[in-house]
């Protein structure tokens, strides 16, 4: 039964919105509108779900002493810290338990809150992306060997692409003859990126599309439980 | 082996090395190379320039901090042009981050020349555009190059809204779709919708001119193209970072599901070049085309090395 009624809940649901998209009129359109309502508030309470699970995960994580607990440590408290002047003194939008903290906001130039976010998430945010830089010019070293025709290929597109997208590209090309411009690194790079790119990107997108098509109609018709849980 | 591990490590601290320098001295030291405009930059533009002055527009922030370099950007000629035609911005976000990133861009664009610190823009100018009445705000600022508009008269809630975030994705757009009043009742700041004069008239997305999404992931710009111009034929063009930008060319095409793409920093920086604008990312581009050449170079000695190693391996071979 604890598996039976949700499956079913999902039939019904799922073919009610997929006969919706095809008869947009009443009672399905309406329908399908409520339960759309009904996901935007459902989809509401993931945030408190992934807060118990985040806290749950690090919590067992710092209690085994699991190899780096420390970095499980330092999450829960600067989760706990945001979330404490969020709720003591509010954000720029929004008022908080003990107001706006006008002291507080003579001090730092703006509410604890905005000012943690500004002076420390926006910069820890953007470092942590941009060291993503320095490990693809490491592994463009290492890894962009050429062994093979269609390595030699991937790494002549690479190159291209590379300088074409980039000011340089357009320096470097940028003299030759009207008669010549096709040869044009940023118009080559454009080439390759609309045709042969776009080309291979839409069979990926039709794959793919088939495959959610596919596993939607297996989660509908009750095919895949994975979903409940509890093993198969 | 120990020996193979130390100069491993040397050798990757000096690559991070020369590719920090790489970034940094074009940053402190901008070159100013300029780049030459896409045709899929040029139709996000034109989207822009030939909508009609007093349209209400939706500009989505899905980004968060992480992606700020390449989107805020795009971000700040995006509503700089809207106000330039006269055009109503409303804000929202399907990223919860996304909210502070709007309120970021609107408070950048509106402060006076006097708030702006000095180190917030290198060798930036700015400069104040003052609307009068209604004709005034039509006109096109006659700005410099080199400088930032300022929209120190531009109101909330009349010349521009954050409507703030809101969960659900696709079914969100659906929502606001079929009615955006109900979708978003209040703006960020709590404010009844019916309160604020921009959203008089506005009920569903067909009443918005057009829809940007500057979109780091999921959800996003694709979600946007599927629902609102899919589902409701509203015009959807969008910015994304540049490592997203090949997923999105497909949509570019004769049903016109996608109107134009900046993509990365050098969209960002052919947007300012549209604009007549020196801004943010016209100077990191010269940074970034640097790292790139680097880049290059890495690849080049990594393939000598490997060409060389081979051989010797080959000649060992044959010796025995």
């Amino acid at each position: 039964m604890k598996r039976t009624i949700p499956v079913i809940i999902t039939f019904v649901v799922g073919m009610l919105v997929i006969i919706s998209e095809f008869v947009p009129h009443k009672p399905f359109g309406s329908i399908a509108g409520t339960l759309e309502n009904w996901f935007l508030i459902i989809a509401g309470f993931a945030i408190i779900l992934g807060v118990l699970s985040l806290l749950r995960m690090s919590g067992h994580k710092i209690n085994s002493k699991a190899p780096n607990w420390q970095y499980y440590l330092a999450g829960i408290i600067s989760f706990s810290v945001m979330v404490l002047v969020g709720v003591l003194w509010g954000m720029r939008e929004s008022r908080g338990i003990f107001g706006d903290g006008e002291n507080l906001f003579n001090w730092l130039g703006a509410k604890p809150f905005d000012y943690l976010f500004n002076n420390f998430f926006i910069h820890l945010s953007a470092t942590m992306f941009s060291l993503l830089a320095f490990y693809i010019a490491s592994a463009a070293y290492r890894a962009f060997i050429i062994r093979s025709f269609e390595s030699n290929l991937l790494m002549i597109t690479a190159v291209i692409i590379m300088l074409g997208r980039t000011s340089l590209g357009n320096i470097m090309t940028g003299w030759l003859p009207q008669n010549m411009q096709f040869l044009h690194l940023p118009r080559i790079a454009d080439y390759i990126m609309i045709y042969p790119n776009s080309a291979a990107q839409r069979a990926i997108m039709i794959s793919a599309a088939l495959g959610v098509i596919g596993s939607s109609l297996r989660i509908i018709l009750g095919i895949e439980r994975s979903y409940l849980g509890g093993g198969n | 082996m120990s020996y193979i591990n130390t100069h491993v490590r040397w050798e990757r601290m000096t690559l991070f090395g020369i590719l920090f320098l790489a970034v940094m001295i074009p940053l402190i030291l901008p070159i100013g190379w300029r780049t030459d405009v896409s045709p899929h930059v040029q139709m996000v533009y034109d989207l822009v320039d030939k909508t009609p002055p007093g349209s209400a527009i939706l500009i989505s922030f899905d980004y968060e901090p992480s992606t700020m370099p390449e989107l805020k950007p795009m971000a700040m000629s995006l509503v700089d042009h809207a106000w330039q035609k006269g055009h109503k911005v409303i804000a929202v976000a399907l990223w919860p981050m996304g909210v502070q990133m709007a309120n970021d861009v609107f408070s950048e664009l509106t402060a006076s020349p006097s708030e702006i610190s000095s180190d917030e823009i290198p060798d930036v100018q700015t400069t104040d555009v003052k609307e009068k009445d209604e004709s005034d705000e039509m006109m096109t600022p006659a700005v410099s190059a080199n400088s930032i508009r300022r929209y120190s008269s531009k109101r909330y809630g009349i010349d521009y809204v954050n409507l703030g975030f809101k969960s659900g994705a696709m079914v969100t757009i659906k929502a606001m779709g079929r009615n955006i009043r109900e979708t978003f009742p209040t703006d960020t700041f709590g404010t009844p919708i019916d309160s604020l004069p921009i959203m008089d008239n506005i009920v569903h997305l067909r009443d918005l001119a057009y829809i940007i999404s500057l979109s780091a992931g999921d959800p996003g710009l694709k979600q946007w193209i599927m629902v609102a111009h899919d589902n409701f034929k509203v015009k959807v063009s969008g910015g994304t970072t540049a490592v997203s930008a090949p997923g999105f060319l497909p949509y570019i095409n004769n049903r016109n599901q996608l109107r134009g793409l900046m993509g990365g920093l050098k969209g960002a920086a052919e947007y300012e070049k549209l604009m007549g604008t020196f801004g943010p990312a016209s100077i990191k581009m010269d940074s970034q085309s640097i790292a790139h050449v680097i880049i290059l170079v890495f690849i080049a000695i990594g393939n000598v090395r490997s060409f060389r190693r081979r051989r010797k391996q080959r000649q060992a071979r044959d010796k025995e």
